[in-house]
């Protein structure tokens, strides 16, 4: 399954990652989002799982995961909702971004299993560093689920061997150290680490954290090999709740479309 | 079960007690935490680090703390008890240390760290305000600026100690997401830390959190139990039977059994706290939690069937914690440690107890071991000893004692 993510890397233009929470505002409202990601041009899901602590993010997926929570959003409506939507879009690839414990809760096997079962291409663990791999890795591996690795401004060259061995689907390099949704990274800085990912990985390289507007999707399109919209995502389903959909869509497409003509620009 | 020639081992190089601890954070820390791990490897075995470390303890905590034969409460728990039966109780008083708990042991350790790590900035998460106070004061003894995050209801019911961070010269700041405790507390802390990596060490404050924190927690708190059994041995000519120790997070508890792990003849207890019931809110993770990762650590959490944390009560803001540390995790499983639970009356009752017969007003955290002491003593002959940890004083507590008493100061 991991040839969906290869395919949406594989295209002549950056592939525009999206990001929501699984049952924000609740799980019924989630296929319909997802499917609006689709039409404004998202190239690939990451669909959040809710945490009761989520100690990586900042205030605007903290609330969606407080929405998504109090919406009574349970493990298993998560994994129906990627399943749906692998019937729906059999040709998108959807990744699951969350917490170790969601994860493990019932042992990894049984949720590697369960996320193989409804269409899952990958999975990016925020807790689980490679010096942790055993708790979750291996399962996913022997399910066919890539585990989607980290790479931050604090991985130095003497670390970054140890976060690609393993690693699979893509590298998601986090472009400030800190906290989602809040900052963009300096252009440059950016640029000076995708090259040197590249340099060290046959995995595309995609770069989020921070990232709002079409102008700043357009810059990263132009030397990554993926763009990762989150927050500002979560922000209109936030602020339309169930009428999420349309605004979602515009919204994504003035992404998409910045995404396409960035790597126009390079090849002319 | 598997059991080790010795309990004092552990941890393994990656962090583990047996199938807990660990490091579960983001990538973003993993660099900071392996250099810590270093720079704590080197710090343990330069003589300096250890020759200053103590010589605070002595002048600037008031180490070491005494040795107490509780011999009025003694003799109440006798009363009741039958004929030769009733042990004597002892206490480890860490309430006498500056600050007021053990929670200075281990800050005056860590920042000690930090300044060889060059940091310049520290930061910190409080429950009751213990671990917030102490922090507060090593920063100002060493000239470093101090945030604590403290939960927003935390704050409510623990003001003098808010003020007394304030004095101190510390920025608390409120936490309001989640159940407004020290959990949420601890995530706000851990997001400062990813977002000031460069400059900023994080003093966590119980035996949790990613490798070495636990490690390193408990070995500043041993001192707790290294004077205790040198001073019973020098008092008594012996060892005590049983020691007793309440567990949030469990850092006084590990800081005073981790010397003893060896001598088989000493039994040990802690104690968490049962809230209103261990069937009803509580914060007892090992009585009613599963094996899971949250803070950096696995360890046994209050969590449901999808994972999701719960909210942990407890009358007392310092045991008020979803999780434990993760070597309490190994020894309650590998069966060295026995762990039982103490509600919030229990807690009150035994508050009351201390103060009546010995003149000593606990903080409610010690207040929960001597809850269970009062039950365990009647128990035990009347030749045995129980050494429980007096780990805080009640100053801080007067006024949730006061309200649940019903009493208007």
């Amino acid at each position: 399954m991991t040839t969906r993510l290869a395919a949406a890397f594989a295209q002549d233009h950056a592939a525009l990652v999206c990001f929501v929470t699984a049952g924000d505002p609740t799980p019924a409202a989630t296929p319909a989002i997802l499917d609006a990601l689709v039409a404004g041009g998202a190239d690939v899901i990451e669909l959040g799982m809710p945490f009761t602590d989520p100690m990586a993010d900042g205030p605007a997926i903290q609330n969606a995961n407080i929405r998504s929570l109090a919406a009574g959003t349970r493990t298993t409506d998560i994994l129906s909702i990627a399943a749906g939507f692998r019937s729906r879009h059999p040709n998108v690839p959807l990744v699951l971004m969350g917490y170790a414990n969601p994860m493990l809760r019932h042992g990894s096997a049984a949720f590697a299993r369960a996320a193989a079962d409804s269409g899952v291409d990958g999975v990016i663990c925020v807790d689980i560093p490679p010096e942790e791999d055993d708790a979750l890795g291996p399962a996913l591996r022997a399910a066919g689920i890539a585990p989607i690795r980290l790479a931050t401004p604090t991985t130095d060259a003497a670390r970054l061997p140890a976060v690609l061995d393993g690693a699979g689907g893509f590298l998601y390099y986090v472009s400030v150290a800190g906290i989602t949704g809040l900052q963009q990274a300096q252009q440059s800085s950016i640029e000076d680490a995708v090259a040197r990912l590249m340099d060290a990985t046959d995995l595309p390289v995609a770069v989020g954290f921070g990232v709002r507007t079409p102008d700043q999707a357009a810059a990263i399109a132009r030397v990554a090999d993926g763009v990762v919209v989150g927050s500002a995502i979560v922000e209109i389903v936030a602020a339309h709740g169930a009428d999420a959909p349309g605004p979602v869509t515009t919204y994504v497409r003035s992404l998409a479309d910045a995404v396409a003509s960035a790597r126009k620009v390079v090849a002319a | 079960m598997n059991v080790p020639n010795s309990f004092r081992t552990q941890p393994d190089e990656r962090g583990h007690f047996g199938q807990f601890g660990g490091r579960f954070v983001a990538e973003t820390l993993m660099p900071l935490i392996l250099d810590l791990d270093r720079e704590y490897r080197a710090a343990k075995a330069d003589p300096a680090f250890k020759a200053e470390f103590e010589d605070l303890l002595e002048h600037y905590v008031g180490r070491p703390s005494p040795l107490y034969h509780a011999e009025r409460l003694s003799a109440a728990l006798r009363e009741g008890a039958e004929p030769g039966m009733g042990a004597q109780v002892w206490f480890k008083r860490d309430e006498l240390n500056h600050t007021g708990a053990h929670k200075i042991n281990n800050c005056i350790g860590q920042i000690l760290l930090a300044i060889r790590m060059g940091k310049t900035r520290i930061i910190a998460e409080t429950g009751a305000g213990q671990h917030g106070v102490a922090t507060a004061a090593v920063c100002a003894r060493f000239g470093l600026p101090c945030v604590i995050y403290m939960g927003a209801r935390d704050i409510e019911r623990q003001q003098p100690n808010v003020f007394r961070m304030k004095l101190l010269g510390a920025e608390v700041r409120p936490v309001e997401s989640g159940a407004k405790t020290l959990s949420d507390a601890m995530n706000e802390g851990l997001r400062d830390w990813v977002a000031n990596v460069h400059d900023t060490f994080y003093i966590i404050g119980t035996a949790a959190g990613p490798h070495p924190y636990p490690e390193m927690v408990r070995d500043f708190q041993s001192v707790i139990g290294r004077e205790a059994r040198a001073q019973m041995l020098a008092r008594t000519g012996r060892l005590p039977d049983m020691l007793v120790a309440a567990i949030g997070g469990g850092s006084n508890a590990i800081g005073l059994f981790h010397p003893f792990l060896d001598d088989a003849e000493v039994a040990m207890l802690g104690v968490e706290a049962a809230g209103h019931g261990l069937d009803r809110e509580h914060a007892a993770s090992l009585a009613g939690g599963f094996p899971g990762v949250l803070h950096g650590n696995k360890t046994y959490l209050l969590q449901d069937e999808d994972g999701q944390i719960a909210e942990g009560h407890s009358i007392s803001a310092g045991l008020d914690y979803p999780g434990i540390g993760p070597e309490h995790a190994w020894l309650r499983d590998i069966g060295r440690v026995e762990y039982d639970s103490a509600t919030d009356q229990d807690a009150l009752d035994a508050f009351q107890l201390l103060c009546r017969t010995e003149g000593i007003i606990p903080a409610l955290e010690p207040a929960h071991a001597i809850a269970a002491v009062t039950r365990r003593a009647k128990t035990m002959r009347d030749d045995q000893v129980i050494l429980a940890n007096l780990c805080g004083r009640g100053d801080k507590d007067i006024f949730t004692v006061a309200s649940a008493l019903g009493v208007a100061i």
